[in-house]
């Protein structure tokens, strides 16, 4: 317990710098493996999927952990964003640069895309969650239900409405130039991690914390709680738009049905296992439930199952998920690390490395 | 919305002010209310009760329990809608305001059954107070701007000045929900001073402390006053404190004022004594 004064702090602007090149050197090694084979195209789709799954766990944790909200429609936000970002990619030449190998060409119309699907699936959110942030209580969770079923329901239908092809119904959205690449997913993942930890250590994100804590006495110190449950929630449906651009962009061709309420319930389920509040949770938990569906492929059919029964496991032994509310850090690990070294080097005081967690 | 902000209040260098023992009559009321009520269904929790007290005055509320000071409170942070009544804040109408309003407004407050962001540190507690005056936008945030690093390290300094009043800068890092229940309580009245309030409703702030915790809290109270120039009212059972630091006490009994005076004139009033004191000796 003395240890604690005499343990390392790094100084902030190394912490990003150490935080980049961590983060630069697993871009390095993931993409070397891939190119020379040692990763399996079959691994970096399984991968980009991860990513794809992060993307959409530490977003709703935005919501869930650290609004204290229970939206259960994320699949909803993650449907508008693929077809919007999936209908414009069809409409501009991008297909063409691919194919002729010039992807250099194809980033604008990339970054578009990101930024369609994001500011569309936004502005659901805002719509949603204008009226239904503004009551207590859990009309969130019904509303958002709601609106992921209604979603669906509206993509499968609105031809038939509109009188052309837009969605292709059921029939589905085809021929979608294949632009998510790993270093595009990857570099999604590291924007999104990093704007919602800048954003919940500002101002900002303490009021949403305090929304989750005790929201009268939130209201009491004069933090607008409106504003800020919006400003949450449709930040989490934002980000949540970006990894249905960048699922449309791997997957290739959307369908309504791939957008059921079990895949909200799907990634609500990785925030819950990771630990409700906590990125580094929803990180693990995001990775975990992507790969073990894939290595348990003959078991496919009795995966809910296995979903439920490690939720109830869960919140028999770990009520709070993985991670608790433990939050993501490297350089926290690094120093940790490196307290641990300086006591069993530096010093005779053994065996006390493990007490500096506390 | 037309108030204008008070300046801040410097705490250490400034020497303790005069204390005013009456409040001045020449000075506007900061709050006044007339007729406030309010009704839960049949029950008439609150009926007809008009105060006004001065800007540096500490005014007290007391009566049995279920007698409605709480009550009284959520009226005045519009928690609760009055039935009945107005509430002036500073002489501006604060009918129809939110919660958040009323206290950018200029009241602050701390709560009976102690409502802290528990699981956030203590540090986090007050610089949430301060987030209506720790400017900058999300953007700058997420580009971490220097304006970011600034305006945080101000309010950060804002926020350890503000604990230094109960001497509380040493627990910044804890969760406040582990903090013992006396330091629990200050640090709520903290949470309320950073919000830069004129009128700071305290409910029961003795409540579970020792009595040298009370006679402190009873020093700091005044103290706060006398810095910070607001006025404060609060609810509170424990006698000594009430008849000790309030320079107008209120008894409140089924909702109604049965009595309001200074000290001398509450302990030597038959009401009083058979609703309240009387009861007392009694179990
Ligand atoms: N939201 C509410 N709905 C219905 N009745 C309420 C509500 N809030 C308070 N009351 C009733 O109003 C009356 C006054 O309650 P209040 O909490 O104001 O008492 P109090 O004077 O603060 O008592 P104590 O000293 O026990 O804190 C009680 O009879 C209570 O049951
Ligand atoms: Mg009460």
């Amino acid at each position: 317990m003395k240890q604690t004064n005499t343990s390392i702090r790094i100084p902030m602007p190394v912490r990003y710098l150490i935080n980049a090149a961590l983060i630069v050197l697993l871009w390095f090694i993931l993409s070397s493996l891939m190119r020379s084979g040692a990763i399996t195209n079959y691994w970096t789709g399984i991968i980009i999927m991860i990513g794809i799954n992060i993307i959409l766990a530490v977003s709703l944790n935005v919501a869930t952990g650290y609004l204290g909200q229970l939206p259960l429609g994320h699949a909803g936000f993650m449907a508008v964003g693929a077809y919007a970002g999936g209908i414009f990619m069809r409409a501009v030449p991008v297909q063409e640069f691919l194919r002729a190998g010039n992807a250099g060409a194809s980033v604008p119309y990339i970054l578009i895309a990101l930024l369609i699907s994001a500011l569309t699936a936004g502005i659901f959110g805002l719509i949603i969650g204008i009226p239904a942030l503004r009551l207590r209580g859990d009309y969130l969770a019904i509303i958002t239900l709601g609106f992921g079923e209604i979603i669906r329901v509206v993509l499968t239908n609105i031809d038939s409405v509109l009188g052309f092809d837009f969605t292709f119904g059921s029939a589905g959205l085809k021929r979608i130039p294949k632009y998510s690449s790993f270093t595009l997913v990857f570099i999604c993942v590291v924007l999104t991690c990093f704007i919602i930890h800048t954003v919940m250590k500002s101002r900002h994100g303490r009021a949403i914390l305090s929304i989750r804590e005790n929201e009268i006495a939130s209201e009491s110190v004069g933090v607008n709680t409106t504003y800020y449950k919006t400003f949450a929630f449709v930040l989490s449906a934002m980000l949540a738009g970006v990894a249905g651009c960048l699922y449309a962009g791997y997957i290739g061709s959307l369908y309504p049905s791939t957008f059921k309420f079990m895949k909200s319930i799907e990634i609500l389920v990785m925030v819950v296992l990771g630990g409700m509040g906590s990125m580094l949770g929803s990180v693990l938990s995001a990775t975990v439930l992507t790969v073990l569906p894939e290595l348990l492929r003959s078991v496919a059919d009795y995966r809910m199952v296995a979903y439920s029964l490690a939720l109830v496991i869960m919140m028999i032994f770990r009520p709070k998920g993985l991670m608790g509310s433990y939050d993501f850090s490297l350089s926290h690990l690094l120093e940790k690390g490196l307290c641990a070294v300086r006591l069993l080097f530096g010093r005779k005081s053994s065996e006390k490395k493990g007490e500096s967690r506390e | 919305m037309s108030r204008t902000p008070r300046p801040k209040t410097k705490l250490v260098p400034q020497p303790t002010t005069n204390y005013l023992p009456e409040r001045d009559a020449d000075k506007r009321p900061i709050l006044e209310t007339r007729h406030l009520g309010i009704d839960f269904g049949g029950l008439s929790a609150v009926s007809d009760f008009n105060v006004a007290v001065g800007p540096t005055e500490i005014a007290g509320l007391i009566g049995p329990n279920g007698a409605g000071k709480t009550t009284i409170f959520n009226l005045l942070t519009n928690v609760y809608k009055p039935t009945r009544g107005t509430i002036l804040l500073d002489g501006i109408d604060t009918a129809g305001k939110s919660t958040t309003e009323v206290n950018r407004m200029g009241i602050a407050r701390t709560f009976q059954n102690i409502r802290l962001f528990r699981q956030l540190s203590v540090l986090d507690n007050v610089l949430i107070a301060l987030n209506n005056e720790t400017r900058y936008s999300a953007l700058s945030a997420i580009l971490r701007l220097p304006e970011y690093w600034r305006r945080e390290r101000i309010a950060r300094d804002r926020a350890m000045e503000l604990l230094s009043i109960f001497d509380m800068q040493p627990l910044a890092d804890q969760p406040a929900g582990s903090l013992p229940y006396g330091a629990q309580r200050r640090l709520e009245i903290v949470r309320a001073l950073a919000t830069n309030p004129s009128l700071l409703l305290l409910d029961e702030p003795a409540a579970g402390m020792n009595p040298s915790e009370t006679s402190e809290l009873m020093d700091n109270i005044v103290k706060i006053r006398d810095t910070f120039q607001i006025a404060i009212m609060l609810i509170e059972h424990d006698m000594n404190l009430v008849m000790g630091i309030c320079e107008v006490i209120g008894v409140l009994n089924f909702g109604r004022i049965i009595a309001k005076g200074t000290s001398d004139d509450i302990q030597s009033n038959p009401l009083v004594i058979e609703a309240y004191l009387g009861k007392k000796k009694e179990g």
